[in-house]
């Protein structure tokens, strides 16, 4: 079947058999590898990405399910090469990754909290980022990224 | 996962009517289905998405019941001022099911059409009296939830609106699995009048009322009345993540969190 969605600000259109995940299209038919697999069983989190500005995990979605719609992925976040997205600079800044596979679906997560919350709390990070599972860091400086992110969110850096 | 043929219907009778036809199913937000699809432990030859068809979702006061449509998301559900006015424990509930994710897609049809035994919303359902109103008639809750994974719902009936009775109040206790975040025990209390009902998930192999229960709250509702509360162990569950001792414990101790939380939302 035709899926036509707009990704990234961009109209595309794929074939693709209705069976296909979204997760399986962005990083099969359109090579976008940003968006990452990782437990491919709607758990770990590493596979979110915005769906009409909000974070779904793209693994357990199906690829029909988003045509006429919105997608964006980490790709579509930095302005340039040189300009990062104010959540990117934060995780970058404050050590935010370590081998930095969960770290895409960390940011899109983290962004689509702030655009609601934009002045979130400790508490309300830790309870958002439920389901975006990490193995390296201990989630101390994810915390720390993503409200030094929403700080530099709200002063529009 | 195996291919099916992808309907997206935009009117209740076009979706009808697909599903009447051989091994159609319902995809509501996929969040139970999908996974289910790809472990191979389903599969069919058309997938009828309910996304497009208009007026399955949407929470409505309708005189003294709340009406939440089968395609309502829990994150909506969570978020709604009209359910935090009228039954914020319903609204506590949602917003506590898996993480915010699955809160993004999952509906309240496709949690009680899949009748999970750990699932929250059934126990919401089962302790207010709410009535489950489907594509050809209207269900009482105790009615509708039959068994581990089983309802009430024919091949080809869909869930098109929950109806649940205002309450003077109520509350959800949850002791979540730290993994899955499903329910070990989960208690949902509701009072009307003189009237309390409680209804447990995650502890058996389907939702069940807890008279034990409701007969102490109904002589005083608080924490205190179910201090020296035991069940009746045979409906209670026992596996790899909670035996049956611990299990009939967790249910008086989420019982009384439940009753905190319903006295403390009610001011
Ligand atoms: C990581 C994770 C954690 C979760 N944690 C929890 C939790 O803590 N508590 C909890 O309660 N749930 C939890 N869930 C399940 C979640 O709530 C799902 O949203 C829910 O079980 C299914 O709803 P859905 O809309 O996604 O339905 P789907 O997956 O689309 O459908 C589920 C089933 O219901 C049928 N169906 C759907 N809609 C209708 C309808 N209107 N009429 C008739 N049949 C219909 C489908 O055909 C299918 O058989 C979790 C899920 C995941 C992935
Ligand atoms: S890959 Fe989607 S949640 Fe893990
Ligand atoms: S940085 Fe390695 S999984 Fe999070």
């Amino acid at each position: 079947m035709k899926i036509s969605f707009t990704l990234n600000e961009k109209a595309v259109s794929v074939d693709a058999d209705p069976a296909t995940l979204l997760a399986d299209l962005l990083r099969e038919n359109l090579n976008m590898t940003g968006t990452h697999v990782g437990c491919d069983t709607s758990q770990c989190g590493a596979c979110v990405v915005h769906l009409n500005g909000e974070s779904v995990k793209s693994c357990t979605l199906l690829a029909a399910s988003v045509d006429g719609q919105e997608v964006k992925t980490v790709e579509g976040l930095a302005k340039s090469k040189d300009e990062l997205h104010p959540m990117q600079t934060a995780f970058r800044d404050n050590h935010g990754l370590q081998c930095g596979f969960c770290t895409p679906g960390m940011l899109m997560a983290s962004i689509d909290l702030v655009n609601k919350n934009p002045e979130p709390t400790e508490g309300e990070v830790r309870d958002w980022l439920e389901g975006n599972i990490c193995r390296c860091t201990g989630y101390q400086n994810i915390v720390k990224s993503v409200l030094a992110g929403a700080a530099a969110m709200r002063d529009g850096n | 996962m195996r291919s099916f043929d992808y309907q997206k219907p935009t009117t209740i009778e076009d979706a009808l009517s697909v599903l009447s036809g051989e091994d159609a199913m319902v995809l509501a937000g996929g969040m139970t289905l999908l996974p289910s699809m790809k472990q191979r432990l389903i599969s069919c030859e058309t997938l009828v998405d309910l996304s497009a068809v208009p007026g399955l979702s949407g929470i409505a006061r309708e005189g003294d019941r709340l009406a939440i449509g089968a395609m309502t998301r829990h994150a909506d559900v969570a978020a709604s001022d009209l359910v935090k006015e009228t039954i914020p424990g319903l609204a506590a509930l949602a917003a506590h099911i898996g993480d915010q994710q699955v809160r993004h897609r999952g509906t309240i049809g496709g949690s009680i059409s899949n009748n999970d035994p750990a699932a929250d919303y059934p126990a919401a359902l089962v302790a207010l009296g709410a009535e489950v109103e489907t594509s050809t008639r209207i269900i009482p809750a105790e009615a509708f939830f039959t068994g581990m994974f089983e309802t009430a719902l024919e091949p080809g009936e869909i869930v098109t609106r929950v109806l649940f009775p205002v309450p003077d109040m109520a509350g959800y206790g949850k002791f979540a699995s730290p993994a899955s975040r499903y329910a070990l025990a989960g208690v949902f209390v509701a009072k009307t009048g003189d009237v309390v009902r409680a209804a447990v998930t995650g502890a058996g192999p389907c939702v069940f009322r807890a008279p034990d229960i409701e007969e102490a709250l109904n002589g005083s509702f608080t924490p205190e009345a179910l201090e020296r509360i035991t069940l009746d162990g045979t409906e209670i569950l026992s596996d790899m993540h909670a035996d049956r001792d611990y299990r009939m414990n967790l249910v008086v101790v989420m019982a009384r969190k439940a009753v905190e939380t319903a006295l403390k939302l009610a001011g």
